[in-house]
């Protein structure tokens, strides 16, 4: 969950991840900051997440990233 | 729809691209984003540069070059055009038609039956598979099928999701009757209810242009300027319906025609940007080398031109030499979403025209 909570601030510093329940609404990732993460997750865990994965309801916390990160085959600490 | 085409063949692709090219660094600093932020896009989404078009260049001018250029070294003879077939979403004018212009500019009798599809990413598709429906009443008279935009007049210069893939470019393909035992398989489909995830709202007759649809503003609250008279686009709704509905009519198509994805010499496919065409690529189960994905970042997308612009750049010495089977496969506004299973090659001309535009 760190590694995930660090890519996330690697790519928006300026955002309170820790704090928001929903990064969606709070306006923390749009679809181009989604992108950018899938990629950073991608490399990082080793894993291919899989194209139908890619939805916002998917990026909303940090919880939900790791269990699309578990679900593509990926190691979650 | 699904259908067949016999005995017709493509003789000739022509690419036709705007001299002047931009790259992506020259014009970071015109987003409302961290430059470190928008730099990872760049390996990502394959932004390195993208050919733009001069600013008095209009979508004609671009076909028209590329058909100067065909006619000039004698590919095609004036006498020998049947239809003119053009696909566009930005078209020189609301009237007359691009395809009217092309017919008076080359000077081409009256009876030239000429036609313009408005169609975006889909145009190139959609205007072949029009074109091979207008041979079936030309015997020996051809079909010119042009997808040409200058997509970049749509989009706004301070809409980083956008812009900076934006490019401009001409697609033309020569189509004629033949005698091999060809099919051509193709399927068209289109979801009318996702229409708005990629649109223009304002110019045409629902909210006419106007000083107040010029106006810029940041419509989501995400850094992007746009106004009504660009293109916006529901980026994650574009992207998951082109990765739900996709994956599924290829392997349609391909049962329909019976061949399998080894049979597939190339997948020459729209080209929106490489992070989606490499989920889609991987969907499919298709490795990344047969479905080329280096147009975005070495010139743009061009709308309806990227799958012609994709085969000339990447495989015209294999075009002109020899024959394979190839898939293509388009999607956009619409959301239109269309492909097709062809035998491909031998071609009288298979070429990257860079324009004085």
């Amino acid at each position: 969950m760190n590694k995930i909570l660090e890519i996330l601030k690697d790519i928006k510093p300026e955002c309170d991840f820790e704090n928001s329940k929903d990064y969606i609404s709070d306006g923390f990732l749009d679809s181009f900051d989604i992108v950018t993460l899938v990629s950073e997750i991608e490399e990082r865990f080793d894993v291919l997440i899989d194209a139908l994965d890619i939805l916002p309801e998917n990026f909303m916390t940090a919880q939900t990233i790791a269990d699309v990160v578990a679900k593509n085959g990926g190691k979650i600490e | 729809m699904k259908t067949v085409f016999r005995n017709k063949k493509i003789s000739g692709i022509l690419s036709v691209l705007p001299e002047t090219k931009i790259s992506f660094e020259e014009e970071i600093s015109n987003y409302n984003f961290p430059e470190k932020q928008t730099l990872r896009l760049k390996k990502v989404m394959g932004y390195k540069q993208h050919r733009i078009v001069k600013d008095e260049t209009s979508t004609s001018d671009l076909a028209l070059a590329g058909l100067r250029h065909i006619l000039s070294k004698g590919w095609l003879q004036k006498e020998d055009i049947g239809a003119i077939v053009v696909a566009r979403s930005y078209p020189d004018y609301f009237i007359p038609p691009v395809s009217s212009i092309l017919q008076g500019e080359l000077g081409l009798p009256d009876d030239t039956f000429v036609i313009d599809i408005s169609q975006g990413c889909a145009g190139f598709v959609m205007a072949l598979i029009e074109g091979f429906m207008l041979l079936e009443h030309l015997k020996d008279k051809k079909v010119i099928a042009i997808s040409s935009d200058v997509l970049s007049k749509m989009v706004s210069k301070k809409d980083r999701n956008s812009w900076p893939l934006a490019g401009d470019a001409a697609g033309i393909a020569i189509l004629e009757n033949c005698n091999n035992d060809n099919i051509i398989y193709t399927t068209i489909n289109n979801d009318g209810a996702m229409r708005n995830a990629l649109m223009v709202p304002a110019g045409g007759s629902r909210i006419p242009s106007s000083v107040d649809t010029a106006k810029l503003f940041d419509e989501n609250n995400d850094g992007n300027l746009r106004c009504l008279n660009n293109l916006t686009m529901r980026g994650s709704d574009v992207f998951t319906f082109m990765q739900t509905k996709v994956p599924p009519m290829i392997n349609e198509l391909l049962e329909y025609a019976g061949v399998t994805k080894d049979d597939i010499k190339y997948f020459l496919f729209h080209q929106p940007n490489k992070f989606m065409l490499k989920k889609l690529a991987e969907k499919l189960g298709v490795s990344y080398d047969k479905l080329p994905m280096n147009v975005v970042e070495e010139f743009g997308n061009s709308s309806g031109a990227c799958i012609p612009v994709c085969a000339t750049y990447n495989i015209s010495d294999l075009l002109k030499k020899e024959v394979h089977t190839y898939c293509l496969a388009a999607f956009g506004s619409g959301l239109t979403y269309a492909g097709m299973v062809l035998d491909l090659g031998s071609l009288d001309f298979c070429e990257t025209y860079i324009s004085q535009y």
